[in-house]
């Protein structure tokens, strides 16, 4: 009744091609934008906005750029840890020998040195296919593990390891280091999310993007028809590389503050490859559900049994919140393999048909 | 000059000047080679019959050596069992925990998802990893736990053996180690080419059609086959508890396996075991004699770098199928 495309008219190439063609799926994204822009700022408390938004909108970020690879591409990777670190670590280092010029900008700048790195590992994926490339995948996890420990000058031959977030203004207000308020860094993360989806969009919307969806269906097809295999997997592995980069740079710049190496450990990996094939392989929307899902899963595990009155202690929590996620893969992909942008789907196919389906 | 005089001259001349260290080195190699191959062998095993790149195999292991101290710990809570009876019973439970496990993934997981594409089944068995470390730990405890290696009647103690004038020592649940990866091998060998079961195997391994068409039931021989790598994956469990506590920090080494089957082939039982030696040679090898170099710790990666160059040279692995690809 109310979400209905007929006498919607495109009357030009442009209107066809738009990403959000129906008026209810534009008025329903700025409604969303609005709420995340202005709401919750406005309403949400500091332990929701810090432990559940500005992770939700990073871990959302890296999946994108794994949806990039993995759901777009059909490239699987399990590297994308290691190359949040890279971005993470680039920052860092931009932070210390510019320390005059604008975060935001060294936070977007060392994405592009995460998509160098990632490029470079990339390469093997010209001769190698499937599961084999998750072997050279995890090589790019392994050594970046070890190069994030070894290579002292990373973190500034300090003694812990550790690299420590700097305070940062911008325009004058501070959204870096500890005395940074949640609702800064929330917005900042925020505006860098909504704009990096938009090109994401974008991107997969045009030329470059259909390459990536001709070398996933079938690579050897696509390249008789003139799909540059060499082009066409590397900008795949380049930009999947940047977004995780940016993402791992506002991981530890807009929210954790501080961070060692085991912040980018190979479980990162698994943790946003079950988002990308929990929210669906190939899809933006899926990127947002399943980081929603796995972030926000826990947390409601952990709670849980305080509300039914239960006293269970964290360690079992933990383990439970494990088997949880477990069978909840398993299930989802023997019910929906496409994940939860595909149920998104379905339903949005009843609410054309409803209130009368046949 | 002096970087490739430490790279190329100054480790082999360690290497004659003391070959009793050469020997240790070796041997050490040789022992963490033969458990890479065991897990390899239990996927390769899964992979041949079902075409599932079963990532929880590593998971296995843990989970596998898990439940029999588990059990063993239950049971000698009780009270009425020698420590000998108790490690017996406690082993054959885990066995039957393999089994259960086996039956259930065959029934909840592989009948629902057949003819899915690989990556979903790889997906599947990651979901399967995660169910098991957080069941492992919820049933058993997540503390470390020691394996009950004199209960089970393996050696313990070890060898000094004199050789070059210096010493070379032999751990001796090493040996034991493997003398039991060499007899799972034979086991496994004859099994698959003498009895009719094996033959159905081989059979499904080799086109899951033709296999249905002439009466051989699918879905009993993934349970088979499944329950046949549990039992490989208990067997390394123990001989890994042996040397180092079980827990699931074990997985990250677990992952080795996967290095291990590139260079030996997804489908080849000798190539996962020549992998797995390769693997454990090389990777002490380059840590002890080249590590220095780059500042240690060495060994997280090597295998990964080791395989992703070999990959370059042969995608198909040392004993793998030849790949064709048509449109």
């Amino acid at each position: 009744m109310f979400y209905r495309e007929a006498g919607q008219f495109k009357t030009n190439y442009q209107a066809d091609q738009a990403v959000f063609p129906i008026l209810q799926d534009r008025m329903a994204i700025g409604a969303i934008l609005v709420i995340a822009f202005v709401a919750i700022p406005y309403f949400g408390n500091d332990f929701f906005i810090n432990s559940m938004m500005i992770p939700f909108l990073i871990f959302s970020l890296a999946a994108i750029g794994l949806n990039i690879l993995t759901g777009y591409t059909g490239q699987i990777s399990l590297g994308t840890g290691a190359f949040m670190g890279v971005g993470a670590y680039s920052c860092y280092k931009l932070a210390t020998i510019f320390p005059e010029v604008n975060i935001i900008f060294l936070i977007v700048v060392s994405g592009f040195f995460s998509a160098g790195i990632g490029v470079i590992f990339g390469l093997p994926s010209l001769r190698i296919k499937g599961f084999y490339l998750v072997v050279t995948t995890l090589a790019a996890q392994f050594f970046l593990e070890w190069a994030f420990i070894t290579v002292r000058w990373l973190y500034n031959y300090n003694d812990s390891g550790a690299i420590e977030v700097p305070q940062r203004e911008v325009m004058g207000v501070i959204i870096t280091g500890a005395s940074a308020t949640p609702m800064a860094r929330y917005l900042v993360v925020l505006s860098i999310v909504v704009v990096m989806t938009w090109i994401a969009s974008n991107i997969i919307h045009g030329r470059i993007g259909r390459s990536w969806m001709m070398i996933r269906d079938m690579d050897i097809a696509a390249e008789l028809m003139g799909v540059r295999p060499l082009y066409a997997k590397l900008s795949a592995f380049a930009v999947s590389s940047f977004y995780a980069g940016v993402a791992g740079a506002m991981m530890v710049f807009l929210w954790l503050g501080a961070a060692e190496v085991e912040s980018f450990d190979v479980n990162h990996s698994f943790l946003i490859l079950f988002m990308v094939v929990l929210g669906g392989l190939g899809s933006l929307l899926g990127s947002f559900l399943g980081a929603a899902f796995i972030w926000v899963l826990p947390i409601i595990i952990r709670a849980a049994p305080g509300v039914f009155g239960l006293d269970i202690s964290a360690a079992t929590g933990e383990h439970v919140n494990f088997m949880i996620i477990g069978v909840l893969i398993i299930f989802f992909l023997i019910v929906e393999p496409h994940g939860l942008a595909r149920l998104w789907a379905i339903g949005k196919q009843k609410l054309r048909t409803w209130p009368f389906p046949y | 000059m002096d970087l490739l005089y430490n790279i190329f001259i100054n480790p082999f001349a360690e290497m004659v000047g003391t070959p009793d260290f050469l020997l240790q080195v070796l041997w050490e190699g040789f022992v963490s080679g033969t458990l890479y191959a065991l897990i390899a062998l239990g996927f390769v095993l899964i992979f041949k019959a079902s075409g599932v790149f079963n990532f929880a195999q590593g998971i296995m292991v843990v989970f596998a050596a898990l439940s029999l101290v588990g059990f063993y710990t239950i049971l000698s809570q009780l009270g009425f069992l020698s420590a000998g009876m108790a490690a017996f019973l406690s082993l054959l439970l885990a066995l039957a925990t393999m089994g259960a496990l086996a039956w259930t993934v065959e029934r909840v997981v592989l009948r629902k998802l057949v003819n899915q594409p690989e990556i979903i089944l790889f997906m599947a068995t990651i979901g399967l990893s995660y169910f098991l470390i957080g069941f492992g730990e919820f049933i058993f405890g997540g503390e470390p736990k020691s394996m009950i290696t004199e209960e089970l009647g393996l050696p313990t103690g070890s060898t000094v053996v004199d050789v070059f004038d210096g010493i070379v020592i032999l751990q001796h649940i090493d040996i034991a180690a493997a003398i039991i990866a060499a007899i799972l091998v034979v086991a496994l060998a004859v099994f698959f080419s003498k009895t009719r079961i094996g033959r159905a195997l081989r059979a499904v391994a080799d086109d899951h059609q033709a296999a249905l068409s002439v009466g051989i039931s699918l879905n009993q021989i993934w349970a088979i086959v499944w329950f046949a790598a549990g039992i490989v994956a208990l067997a390394t469990g123990i001989m890994w508890g042996a040397k180092s506590d079980v827990s699931f920090a074990l997985q990250i080494v677990a992952l080795k396996a996967l290095p291990v089957l590139i260079l030996g082939g997804f489908t080849s039982v000798p190539g996962a075991i020549i992998g797995g030696l390769v693997i454990g040679f090389g990777e002490k090898l380059f840590e002890v004699y080249w590590g220095g170099l780059l500042g240690g710790g060495v060994e997280g990666w090597f295998a990964y770098v080791l395989a992703l160059i070999f990959l370059l040279f042969r995608p198909q692995g040392l004993f793998g199928e030849k790949i064709i690809e048509r449109v």
